[in-house]
């Protein structure tokens, strides 16, 4: 009771309710654990924009009490770029889907990631295109179905986490909407972290991939998400008792898989413009 | 020994720079804090000005991935409480289109500087066109309004520019500066004004009542109300769907057809978004009607067609959209033919025709070759014309 009146402090009541998403959708679980680490952090409501694109992860902000843009599709991180450049004291949250962050809006993915913008990029990934009605992502996993793949999926996917390292980003973490608690404390270190944090979010999309791919309702797909995430502590010691140790198939890793120090960006260009003034 | 001649003290408010430069300083005159842009050619120069400019001053100057996230940044900065611009040419233009779109729909001031080359496609990147007259109005899909100003000198570069931010802000939309490739890499002696010579309007910081109160949109008749940056405490939302006054999407009927019956209606009512300068129009029963390089080579045509006898004179647009309906309807009235210059297949010209409603005649002259206009061969085009010896419907150089 306490954490749902928690959460309910921090949404827009007055605005138009119930939300576009679908009974059993992983928003609300991303929405709340989000609002949860916000509200650990002690961030005032007035300084924390919630940017995201389009797509049914693009529509969050508009139900929770911060400063919220609903921007274009792909074009998140680009359009809070210019607000972190614009006031370097707003705490800028993106929230992007899979198609929206890696497919549509991959350049400003990687470049935003090369950059270092102290920002918290969280990305939905249920692998698929959900509003539209279940058409193929980037991170569409093999031989999955989906409206545009009626016969599997041929194309590889993606791994968001290894994408946002090889692109730069000083902190990149995986959990899944199955494990609301650990993803509130990954979001909480991501909005800390001083630079850009990535946390993927394998979550899933029982309307228009769930049904097409023979599960029986979001439960059995949060199930299935909880089967298959093994935490990344855990592969490591087993992998150092037995090297030949893999994951096994649809198996993927969870936790916490960079965090590092690297220069953020609104700092040096503010050292910049230090440098810049004394030589003029 | 002999004495070093003293020379006359410069004016320091004098500069000789080129037209893309000036674009840069005047937005620096304007207040413009944040600039985001791509290099492309015609436009580099004035990002290049900014790069420099921009940290000097306490601003920012980024380069983004790209021209969608360029257009991007410069809407997000502006939300935050920057003056915001970005510049660019033909191909960049197109990718920032619909982010163009999100602008006006969410009503976030901004100065786009297009500096037209020659397309479609990459086409001609080092040759002046004029071809993007109708891309700068409906190049964003949808219903929309938009602003678009024409320099034609390097003093106009600066001048324009300043009066687009301060339609920016004041109507609280996108405004699109349409210099081309000669105007941009011209040089002249520009004078910059002294602060606080040149009006520039500011962003409000509090609309002064209680943040519970605020709405980031007032779809009154003739009103905008003010954008309070993020982080001031006004929390609100801003989305590119179909919204409400509090900003919230909704797809009602009435209230959809409220948001844009406002968004058109703020230009279409404005009073002082129409600027033309008009020359020898007292006496005309001709007259050329142009924008930009084109209309700075039609100033040398009229002096020459005059000389022949041919009563000539020229309304230029410094504003093209929305189109000064009012201006152009007098000079149909008032003259015989018309003549509409323009480097591309006659952009302006159809919208000329329609104001014109068949009264006077009207004469497109056209070059699509990436060429300027020759003064003379419009010149001598106009005088063949008007003395009966050529009685073409177009003019083609």
């Amino acid at each position: 009771m306490r954490q749902e009146s928690l959460t309910l402090s921090y949404l827009r009541t007055r605005k138009k309710f119930p939300s576009v998403w679908c009974p059993g959708c992983s928003l609300g679980i991303i929405m709340g654990a989000l609002i949860r680490a916000i509200d650990q952090l002690g961030l005032p409501q007035d300084d924390v924009v919630l940017a995201s694109g389009i797509g049914c992860t693009g529509r969050m902000p508009v139900y929770a009490d911060f400063n919220t843009l609903h921007g274009t599709h792909g074009r998140a991180l680009a359009f809070s770029t210019g607000i972190k450049l614009a006031n370097p004291r707003l705490k800028v949250i993106t929230v992007m889907g899979d198609g929206d962050a890696t497919a549509i809006g991959g350049n400003h993915f990687i470049h935003t990631a090369r950059r270092n913008l102290d920002i918290t990029a969280v990305i939905a990934n249920n692998n698929i295109y959900g509003m539209t009605g279940g058409q193929y992502s980037p991170t569409t996993k093999p031989g999955m179905k989906a409206s545009t793949a009626p016969y599997g999926m041929v194309e590889p996917p993606f791994d968001v986490c290894e994408l946002a390292r090889g692109a730069g980003a000083p902190f990149v973490a995986r959990t899944t909407s199955y494990h609301a608690a650990q993803m509130t404390k990954l979001f909480a270190r991501a909005i800390d972290k001083k630079g850009l944090g990535v946390v993927e979010v394998v979550s899933h999309c029982y309307t228009t991939a769930g049904r097409r791919n023979g599960f029986k309702g979001p439960v059995e797909m949060m199930e299935r998400e909880k089967e298959l995430a093994v935490p990344l502590t855990g592969y490591l010691k087993r992998k150092q008792k037995d090297p030949e140790h893999t994951l096994a198939e649809g198996e993927f890793l969870t936790g916490v898989f960079v965090d590092i120090d690297r220069p953020e960006f609104c700092e040096v260009y503010d050292e910049l413009r230090r440098r810049v003034r004394e030589d003029s | 020994m002999a004495k070093k001649q003293t020379l006359k003290p410069k004016d320091p408010r004098l500069h000789f720079t080129s037209g893309n430069e000036a674009v840069g300083l005047g937005a620096l005159y304007a207040g413009c804090n944040f600039f985001g842009g791509y290099p492309i050619t015609p436009s580099t120069e004035v990002a290049e000005l900014m790069a420099r400019e921009l940290p000097k001053r306490g601003g920012t100057f980024i380069q983004m991935e790209d021209e969608i996230a360029s257009m991007a940044s410069i809407i997000g900065a502006s939300l935050a409480g920057a003056k915001s611009m970005t510049a660019t040419s033909g191909p960049g233009f197109s990718l920032m289109q619909e982010n163009l779109g999100f602008a006006c729909i969410t009503e976030v001031p901004c100065v786009i500087a297009n500096v037209m080359r020659g397309g479609p496609s990459t086409g001609l990147p080092t040759k002046v066109s004029q071809a993007d007259v109708m891309q700068a109005r409906w190049g964003t899909h949808g219903d929309h309004p938009i602003l678009v100003l024409s320099p034609d000198s390097v003093q106009e570069c600066f001048d324009l520019t300043v009066t687009a931010f301060n339609l920016s802000e004041k109507y609280r939309t996108p405004v699109i500066l349409l210099s081309d490739e000669t105007i941009g890499h011209m040089h002249e002696v520009i004078r910059i004004p002294e602060p606080g010579d040149m009006p520039v309007i500011e962003r409000e910081a509090s609309a002064e009542i209680p943040a519970d109160w605020y709405k980031p949109y007032d779809y009154g008749v003739h009103s905008t109300a003010p954008l309070i940056p993020f982080g001031e405490g006004y929390r609100y939302h801003v989305t590119g769907l179909t919204h409400d006054e509090q900003g919230f999407p909704t797809g009602r009927p009435d209230e959809s057809r409220k948001m844009l019956e406002h968004l058109l209606g703020k230009i279409e009512h404005a009073k002082d978004v129409y600027h033309v300068e008009r020359l020898y129009l007292e006496d005309a029963d001709s007259a050329i009607i142009a924008y930009g390089c084109t209309a700075r080579v039609c100033k040398r045509t009229i002096y020459t067609v005059r000389h022949e006898g041919v009563k000539c004179g020229m309304l230029r647009l410094k504003t093209i959209w929305p189109l000064p309906v009012r201006e152009i309807d007098e000079v149909c009235e008032q003259n015989d033919v018309i003549f509409v210059p323009e480097l591309n297949s006659g952009q302006l010209m159809r919208a000329v025709k329609r104001v014109n409603r068949g009264r006077a005649t009207i004469v497109p002259i056209n070059r699509i070759d990436g060429q300027l206009f020759n003064p003379h061969d419009v010149a001598e085009m106009i005088i063949n014309r008007s003395h009966g010896i050529d009685e073409s419907d177009q003019l083609i150089i």
